[in-house]
């Protein structure tokens, strides 16, 4: 098909207009960033990127969006079973509400999550006497993450999950199989792929989030604190280098993970041809 | 779907997705290859509790905080001037935000759907980055370019023209943020379309501009709605870039969401709500026409299915 000639007209200037458009708001910007941390000398931009307070950020950032991917991953490839499989009222509801997390502005949610997971708040005072604290610690940092990371998982192995085959899981029952047995050599191996990607989405989209964390976090140093926030104040503080020099640690391990997402959802969607 | 390797697959194929069959209306579920009632309503009642604390319950708080001082408070907290200013500037970023998106994305999806080139992937690829930019950092980058110490914010500065700390960074934060919805909803819906159609048109006689308007667009307008739709809703409530470049000056350069902050801040937990109580109207509004959207994607393709 390369090779036919296209007579479909305004290639230059779609092209012409994305690169452009491209450029202006997105890589000319973001590369603002890289040329700033050259002010620095080497050992400075090491100095800045790997004092206590930082690493202790990064370790609570990339911990609770590890721990807010996995919990969604669990919950997530449920939720999509419970909504592809069974029949429940108001399960249309509920499927549209799966969405919210990505409608909601983060500082709704982040206010709203600090109102319910507060000591007096609708659950926090059943987990206060339990000794579970939730708001103004690491854990409502997770809270937080699971919630703005909750739509990943769902939404990409729901279609995978409508897609399968009823006739294997046939095949495997008439061969003798137990249901446990159909999903864990059957269903599983098929829709693994897809928990993955969700997986990682959730992971990327929670190291960078800041609106709904800020709330609920406290934000202690050491403790409670995020790389995001650490940005902020070094930018208040009118300590523009440095600032940028942990952001570009950031987008750099950002950029890894789109690039590994983005392999992941070659190499499935590759899989998901050579089936047919 | 070979288009769909995108971190914005989730999001936004949503469209695509609704268009197979649901499994359910394929085929009938017998005994051998579904769960023992017990267990399928273990699981309903494990998603249910999880949803639950998740999503409804802080859903239900913003309402029930926002009235908790009564309706009288709800209102004053909404005419309040500092929030009909941040409601009014909330809609003027938006307004700009997602016209501007809406046309790079026609136009990157026409390109790339339409047209085989070299270094199409990375293209893609680049479509993408800002979703893996924190918002933050998103914010950060426009400071370095236009701040007073930036490249180009003291030459502006002469010409008295301000841009961090005002409604021109706010509007381009906005733009960033919600660059690549649009173009990631249509380039997968235009390559599946083909352009066997637009070829029809051009041999008789369309020009190429006629082809968009009459063939292209057309085809593609419940994509493109339900793209306008979460852009306009990602707009509307983004914090983080907006709260790094606008400066929070009250009245002047707080959109809703910063607004929101204040008043939090301020202890002013009422306000708050009743501000966020708009938001997250908003948010369910967005919901609603999606799964309308969705619903009438699946409505229509089950009609080109029998005709």
């Amino acid at each position: 098909m390369a090779k036919q000639k296209n007579v479909l007209p305004g290639f230059n200037l779609s092209l012409g207009f994305t690169i452009f458009y491209l450029s202006l708001i997105v890589l000319i910007p973001l590369s603002a960033a890289f040329i700033k941390t050259t002010d620095l000398s080497l050992s400075e931009f090491w100095t800045i990127v790997t004092a206590p307070r930082v690493v202790a950020s990064y370790q609570l950032t990339f911990g609770a969006s590890l721990l807010g991917a996995l919990i969604n991953a669990v919950f997530g490839l449920l939720t999509a079973w419970v909504l592809v499989r069974y029949t429940f009222p108001g399960k249309k509801i509920i499927d549209a509400l799966v969405d919210l997390p990505f409608a909601l502005p983060t500082a709704v949610a982040g206010i709203a999550l600090t109102a319910v997971y507060a000591g007096n708040g609708w659950i926090g005072q059943w987990l206060e006497p339990l000794g579970i604290k939730v708001a103004f610690t690491p854990i409502g940092v997770i809270v937080a993450l699971t919630f703005i990371g909750l739509p990943f998982v769902v939404r990409t192995v729901q279609p995978v999950l409508e897609d399968l085959e009823a006739e294997t899981e046939e095949a495997a029952a008439s061969l003798g199989a137990n249901r446990w047995q159909t999903f864990s050599k059957i269903i599983f191996p098929a829709i693994w792929p897809a928990l993955l990607t969700g997986f990682a989405l959730a992971f990327a989209r929670a190291i960078g989030e800041y609106g709904s964390v800020i709330f609920i976090a406290g934000n202690v140093p050491f403790v409670s604190e995020i790389t995001p926030l650490i940005i902020i104040t070094k930018l208040e503080q009118y300590e523009y280098a440095s600032a940028t020099a942990i952001a570009v640690v950031m987008l750099i391990i950002s950029f890894l993970l789109l690039f590994a997402i983005n392999g992941l959802q070659w190499w499935v969607s590759r899989r998901a041809s050579s089936d047919n | 779907m070979p288009a769909s390797t995108s971190l914005l697959t989730t999001q936004t194929s949503a469209v695509q997705s609704t268009q197979y069959s649901n499994y359910q209306n394929k085929v009938a579920r017998s005994r051998a290859t579904s769960e023992p009632v017990w267990v399928r309503w273990t699981l309903i009642a494990i998603v249910l509790l999880f949803l639950g604390l998740f999503l409804i319950v802080p859903l239900a708080a913003v309402f029930t905080e926002a009235l908790r001082k009564g309706f009288d408070t709800y209102i004053t907290a909404l005419i309040d001037p500092d929030a009909l200013s941040s409601i009014k500037l909330t809609l003027i970023a938006a307004a700009i935000a997602v016209p501007l998106n809406l046309v790079f994305g026609v136009a990157a999806a026409w390109a790339i759907a339409k047209f085989e080139f070299r270094g199409k992937s990375i293209l893609i690829t680049l479509i993408d980055l800002p979703f893996a930019v924190s918002p933050v950092i998103a914010g950060l980058i426009y400071v370095l370019i236009f701040g007073l110490q930036g490249w180009v914010g003291p030459t502006l500065m002469d010409y008295d023209v301000k841009v961090i700390f005002a409604i021109p960074g706010i509007v381009l934060a906005t733009i960033f943020v919600t660059f690549p919805f649009i173009a990631r909803e249509l380039i997968p819906l235009m390559q599946a379309q083909g352009k066997d159609e637009e070829e029809a048109g051009l041999v008789l006689g369309a020009s190429g501009w006629q082809i968009l308007w009459r063939i292209t667009l057309p085809n593609v307008k419940w994509g493109l709605l339900y793209g306008v739709i979460l852009t306009n809703a990602r707009a509307m409530g983004e914090f983080g870039a907006v709260s790094v470049v606008s400066g929070h000056i009250r009245g002047m350069t707080n959109t809703l969401p910063l607004h929101v902050e204040i008043l939090y801040n301020e202890y002013n937990y009422a306000a708050a709500f009743a501000v966020a109580s708009l938001l997250a109207i908003l948010a369910l509004v967005t919901l609603v026409l999606k799964s309308f959207i969705e619903w009438k994607v699946a409505r229509n393709a089950e009609i080109d299915e029998k005709s």
